[in-house]
């Protein structure tokens, strides 16, 4: 018995070792960081101990517009990209014909760069002197105003941000959600059939009991994805977001890293862990709610 | 007799639609006043010349895949019928086209009087019983019970209390009122077997059909299902049909047998006359364990030969080829016997012993017949020889497996 138990942790080191130097030490070292004022990298010094770091970055408006934009990114683009998917997954497990080509067309934006998407969105959202952009175009055919998406109003922008990731995390959901429906069972359905069962019914009774484990995954996924979208933001308004009021929260961690105001690594660490334990309560709940109504 | 009583909501579905096709006005409330109280269903069953082609996957190939071929039979109401066929042979889609799930290409079903031949599933007031059960794994017994009786509408559907009622019941019939709180995942097989028959029984069928309601258990338990099946199928008289392969679970239970090959009804009766009298080779061959033992024979002036060996008068034959199939019990250990086989051994079964032989004309390689075990000891040497008893008997056409009817 204790042979064994020598011989499974030997088989567990390797993993435990890279965890150990890769996750666990890092986590703790930030969680140190953040609570060392001043600290200097250069120096390594630093000029005190204590919650200020905390204090200053939960008054720094540039960090709380960095949770504001994070939080509506989130709570918006989370169950809207799901129920987006779950729409487009369910109606690609209904036909017949094409559905191989439709599955390649929604997951293409899963194979493609997020930068070169982001300069898609840029040239059909943006308004030059030159040109009002695709959008605009459209929006004008209709009647409509035309709004600079990139440099205009904040909502403007937050809605060409939240569409712009709702687009890039779809396919990936599409694929998730399309092999789930067609693992379920045909004799459950035939079962409903003759029991003469509501289409609605089946829907909610059947189809999404069986495939809640995966939309499940797909939510708690989904939502530690957006608590730390980053790159999305930069594709679509370049590297001073807090000029342009769409930073998140990992984008003030970057920008007290390394950006313009650059050299802050006790902010930075501060602001991480603020993240952590964001996205630690959410992952709880989303937890607890799913023992409710996650059927494995 | 258990109140099972009529089945209104769905009767009545089935009038209106009748009534609005002929143009008829129907009176409100016109069915609604059938007596609730002890009214059997009992619901016989026509099938007129029902025909199912699949078309095949296999493009190039071209010809549909005719699954079920010209199916024309009546079942007597409150009969349990067991089909029975090799796999393949279209006795799972007769079943799907019973149940409505799947359409005909041509040909009627009729309940009783109405033509269902385009009602889909849920009107029909069938319940089906899957090969797997199909139990919702994420409800409880009491839940997946209750689920078709949660599916009515309207006035149709019934109070919270008188579901759980009825689920009670249909749980009771099929013994099992202790499990209603577990997970079908917490059930052994026969059990989820029983969860599936009254979760079918529960909406009071008009008929109840059954896929191969035994291949998922362990042989023991199939015994003890089967006889399950005939009691509930007894105690409910529903008019019930099950599909399997396996002759004897067929022939055990059924009131009438239907045997299928291809697509194609080969004979329906009670199993003992399809087993005394087979219709062809098929029936013959599929029938009977140890299966018939096959030989080649000819029919010259009046004698069955098989080999050189006239082995039986025939009567009422001209002289041809043919093929005969004798059942293992068929044979009569004999010092003078006229049929002369090659002993291979001699297999012990306790009451019964199985002499296994060969012969030069036997289409099996080994023949297998049953004798008392008390005349064992008549059996020495190299050879044996039998006496045959004539109603054992068959003789087919050699090319069409047909039964050729004689006086043996």
């Amino acid at each position: 018995m204790e042979e064994k138990n020598y011989k499974a942790w030997l088989y567990l080191l390797p993993a435990l070792l890279f965890l150990g130097a890769f996750m666990v030490y890092p986590l703790i070292d930030v969680f140190i960081y953040s609570l060392e004022e001043g600290y200097n990298f250069a120096s390594q010094s630093f000029s005190g101990i204590g919650t200020y770091n905390y204090s200053y970055i939960l008054h720094d408006t540039f960090f709380l517009q960095a949770v504001k934009n994070t939080f509506i990114l989130v709570f918006i683009t989370v169950p809207l990209s799901t129920g987006i998917a779950l729409l487009i997954s369910l109606g690609l497990n209904s036909i017949k014909k094409l559905r191989e080509l439709f599955q390649t067309v929604y997951f293409l934006p899963y194979v493609t760069n997020t930068l070169a998407v982001g300069l898609v969105f840029m040239i059909l959202f943006q308004k030059t002197p030159y040109s009002d952009g695709f959008v605009n175009l459209i929006i004008q055919f209709f009647g409509g105003e035309a709004i600079d998406f990139i440099d205009g109003p904040y909502w403007a922008k937050m809605f060409v941000l939240c569409f712009y990731t709702i687009w890039v995390v779809m396919p990936f959901k599409i694929l998730i959600l399309t092999s789930a429906l067609a693992s379920v069972n045909g004799d459950y359905y035939k079962a409903a059939k003759v029991d003469g069962t509501s289409r609605f019914r089946i829907f909610t009774k059947i189809t999404l009991p069986m495939i809640s484990p995966s939309l499940f995954y797909l939510v708690i996924t989904g939502f530690i994805g957006a608590f730390k979208a980053y790159s999305d933001a930069v594709a679509l308004f370049g590297t001073d977001l807090n000029a342009a009021e769409m930073n998140t929260i990992v984008g003030y961690v970057y920008d007290m890293l390394y950006g313009d105001s650059g050299g802050y690594p006790s902010y930075a660490s501060a602001a991480a862990i603020v993240l952590f334990a964001i996205v630690l309560t959410i992952t709880v709940i989303n937890l607890m709610v799913s023992k409710k109504h996650v059927h494995y | 007799m258990r109140d099972f009583g009529v089945n209104s909501e769905i009767w009545v579905e089935i009038q209106r639609k009748n009534n609005y096709n002929n143009k008829k006005e129907i009176a409100p409330g016109g069915f609604v006043n059938v007596k609730k109280e002890t009214v059997m269903i009992r619901m016989k069953v026509v099938l007129s010349n029902l025909t199912k082609k699949f078309p095949n996957r296999d493009k190039k190939a071209g010809a549909d895949v005719v699954a079920v071929n010209g199916f024309s039979f009546e079942i007597p109401d409150g009969k349990l019928v067991g089909l029975l066929g090799p796999s393949g042979c279209g006795k799972s889609t007769t079943l799907h086209l019973l149940s409505g799930l799947q359409k005909p290409t041509s040909g009627k079903i009729y309940f009783g009087d109405d033509d269902v031949t385009n009602l889909p599933p849920e009107h029909r007031g069938v319940g089906l019983v899957f090969q797997n059960y199909a139990l919702y794994p994420h409800l409880t017994v009491m839940q997946n019970i209750v689920f078709p009786l949660e599916n009515q509408k309207g006035k149709d559907r019934l109070t919270k209390e008188q579901m759980r009622e009825k689920a009670y019941e249909a749980a009771k019939l099929v013994q099992i009122e202790e499990l209603m709180e577990r997970k079908p995942s917490e059930l052994s097989g026969g059990q989820q077997q029983r969860v599936a028959i009254a979760r079918a029984l529960v909406k009071m069928p008009k008929i109840l059909l059954l896929d191969e309601p035994l291949s998922n258990l362990d042989a023991r338990l199939r015994l003890q299902t089967r006889e399950e099946i005939r009691r509930i199928q007894r105690e409910t008289g529903i008019t019930t049909v099950f599909v399997t392969h396996d002759q004897e679970e067929a022939m055990s239970i059924s009131d009438l047998i239907i045997v299928m090959k291809e697509g194609v009804v080969q004979q329906i009766g009670e199993p003992q006359s399809v087993y005394d009298d087979p219709s062809n080779l098929f029936v013959a061959k599929f029938l009977g364990t140890p299966p018939i033992n096959v030989f080649e024979g000819t029919v010259r002036g009046g004698k069955l030969y098989i080999g050189e060996e006239a082995v039986l008068e025939v009567t009422g034959i001209s002289d041809r080829d043919v093929a005969v199939a004798i059942r293992p019990e068929g044979f009569v250990l004999a010092e003078t016997g006229a049929f002369r086989l090659d002993l291979t051994r001699v297999e012990v079964m306790g009451r019964d012993v199985s002499v296994v032989s060969t012969h030069p004309f036997s289409e099996n390689e080994t023949i297998r017949s049953i004798i008392r075990a008390e005349n064992m000891s008549e059996i020495r040497g190299t050879t044996v020889r039998f006496d045959l008893i004539p109603q054992k008997v068959f003789v087919f056409d050699k090319e069409t497996g047909a039964r050729i009817r004689t006086d043996l």
